[in-house]
């Protein structure tokens, strides 16, 4: 994993050019930017064989990076897992500074619904709160509750709902707009 | 809408009279001692008056029947049992040939059709054992496509006169249709009867919507939408089907939202920074703060006279309920059983306040008085939660979702003493209900 991961930085290096076109977050193509790959139009020289992903592009940050951070039942507070999740996301970010991003923050479905939007919207705080501490600009980022309403594992028992009280920053080209 | 137009031109008059007779020992039900052997009546099927009144009078005795069977608290004796028929709509009736068959209560009626589309419904209510009837006659008329509502109203005529409460029948349920997997569900805002009748959508599922409610005038409804990517409170007009937006905190996600007893004055929960408070929004304001803490602070509900609201905090540590000014100020805690408290709601009747209570892993609706005393839990499952009064505080309607991969929520509804557990049947899986007042 690691060496296919450097692999695609000094491909995207080669592909400098491209990874950083600012066409891609031009406004008459919103949806530039937010698909694997969506960066690499126009590179597809030959170089790249392996399917890597650019260390620059969203997916790298979902899959490689991870996109979520999980909470214990009831908390909002970071364990160290999610603390070197964020740290990660946050030098991304800095990195990648086109990109903006929308924290989700979600509950499992033990609760009621008006307070799992509370408790939603309390750990999207907390992960933002964490990624502005490390160095992101808060104008970067913005916050949603889904509360319960969108789990993304169905069965009832805890091995989904620890999965489902989760923090989730979802990459976005351009600015952020309500 | 259509269903709120054949309300405005429903009229009602008293008929003549019938003989009285004095009455000892009249028929009554005490909602509030355990009823648990419900009263029987018969229910002739109405008199059509007119040539094409039969279907009406067929459907609207039906309606009858199953508004106060649905209570739990009725049981109507087969029409085949009968000794003797009812053939002539008339203000008195030979008691005998009905205590001979054991009924408690006899209702008769009859259906016209008039030549403008309209219906009139008459009925009489007896006392049989008594031998005497049990209050007025009345006529009713309204559009035929109010037929249901004017079966409504006689039923809670009947119950009215026999349990000394209020009706609750002629009513409606704003509510959340639900379709799709549990990972991916659409939601669209929907109204419908009381008994889950007349179904009609007000959004479609583009967007998610959450937790409605009725004004205290049944005409418009609040709720929560992710109509801009961020929940957000709104309010409907139901019969335009209109929307406007309400002026909320910047940089604040809104939800909760509630009507103050005056229809106007609203209040809600942002989430600013994480930290979610309740505000109020009154006519010509901006919006309010009403408390002011690093806790959650959500699910608010009026006092029916407006001068208090009751809500849920965590700022013990974990979800209980309190009551505070309606200007804000200090919080009384009125909640100390074991386990997390949400959701309270105000009975209209003022005397008590429902709740979703979370214990050892299952849920509850609950009832306790408003100092928190005498609580008691009416219904348990994997998850209940969110109870709204019926108008006459005596039965509470919530959602129950099943528990897995395929769970799916339903409407339940509960009398206020625990008994007569019932589904609200639904065309598709649905949450949130939330219970109008008494229609006009």
């Amino acid at each position: 994993m690691r060496i296919i991961g450097k692999l695609g930085l000094v491909l995207c290096v080669a592909a400098v050019a491209a990874c950083s076109n600012p066409n891609r977050f031009g406004a008459g193509d919103p949806g530039a930017g937010t698909g694997a790959g969506t960066g690499m139009a126009g590179v597809n020289d030959g170089a790249i064989t392996q399917g890597a992903l650019d260390p620059s592009s969203p997916a790298y940050f979902n899959e490689t990076i991870g996109d979520r951070v999980l909470f214990a039942v009831d908390q909002s507070t970071l364990g160290d897992a999610a603390r070197q999740t964020l740290i990660a996301q946050a030098n991304w970010l800095t990195q990648n500074p086109s990109y903006t991003a929308i924290i989700e923050g979600h509950a499992d479905e033990q609760g009621t619904r008006e307070y799992n939007l509370a408790l939603g919207a309390r750990r999207a705080a907390s992960a933002r709160d964490f990624l502005v501490s490390q160095g992101v600009a808060s104008s970067r980022l913005r916050t949603v509750t889904y509360g319960k309403e969108r789990p993304i594992e169905v069965c009832s028992t805890e091995a989904c709902y620890a999965q489902n009280r989760r923090a989730v920053t979802v990459i976005a080209a351009g600015g952020l707009t309500s | 809408m259509k269903f709120l137009r054949g309300l405005a031109t429903m009229a009602l008059a008293l008929l003549p009279m019938a003989p009285a007779t004095a009455q000892d020992g009249p028929l009554r039900i005490e909602i509030t001692e355990g009823v648990i052997e419900p009263l029987p009546f018969a229910l002739p099927t109405l008199i059509a008056e007119t040539p094409d009144a039969q279907q009406w009078a067929e459907r609207i005795t039906q309606v009858i029947a199953d508004d106060l069977t649905g209570t739990g608290l009725f049981r109507r004796i087969p029409q085949d049992a009968f000794v003797s028929q009812i053939t002539e709509f008339t203000p008195s009736v030979n008691y005998a040939n009905w205590k001979a068959i054991n009924a408690q209560a006899l209702i008769t009626g009859a259906v016209a059709t008039g030549a403008d589309g309209s219906l009139t419904v008459k009925f009489r209510l007896f006392d049989v054992f008594s031998e005497a009837p049990l209050g007025e006659g009345l006529s009713l008329s309204g559009s035929q496509q109010s037929w249901r509502r004017l079966a409504h109203r006689v039923a809670d005529q009947v119950y009215s006169r026999i349990t000394g409460e209020s009706g609750y029948f002629d009513s409606r349920v704003v509510f959340v249709s639900e379709q799709g997997p549990k990972n991916d569900r659409q939601k669209r805002l929907a109204v419908m009867d009381y008994d889950g009748a007349n179904v009609q959508y007000l959004t479609d599922s583009s967007s998610l919507v959450l937790a409605p409610r009725f004004s205290p005038t049944g005409d418009r409804v609040l709720y929560t939408s992710y109509q801009s990517g961020f929940p957000r409170i709104y309010e409907m007009n139901v019969g335009s089907v209109s929307q406007r937006s309400l002026q909320v905190p910047a940089e604040s996600m809104t939800f909760a939202p509630r009507y103050a007893p005056d229809g106007q004055t609203i209040v809600f929960s942002a989430s600013i920074n994480g930290n979610t408070d309740i505000y109020r929004l009154r006519p010509g304001g901006g919006p309010e703060q009403l408390t002011n803490a690093p806790s959650i602070e959500t699910a608010p509900s009026y006092s029916p006279d407006g001068s208090q609201i009751v809500f849920e905090s965590d700022r013990s540590g974990s979800p209980q309920l309190y009551i505070m000014p309606s200007n804000g100020g200090e919080a009384r805690r009125i909640s100390f059983g074991a386990g997390r408290y949400g959701t309270p709601v105000w009975s209209p009747r003022g005397d008590l306040i429902a709740f979703t209570k979370q214990n050892e892993g299952r849920f509850h609706i609950g009832v306790m008085r408003t100092d928190g005393s005498e609580e008691r839990l009416l219904t348990a499952s994997f998850l209940d939660e969110g109870p709204t009064w019926a108008p006459n505080g005596r039965v509470l309607m919530f959602t129950r979702e099943s528990a897995g991969a395929g769970g799916q929520p339903a409407l339940y509804s509960v009398d206020v003493s625990g008994r007569n557990l019932r589904r609200v049947e639904t065309p598709a899986a649905a949450s949130d209900p939330a219970w109008s007042p008494l229609l006009p």
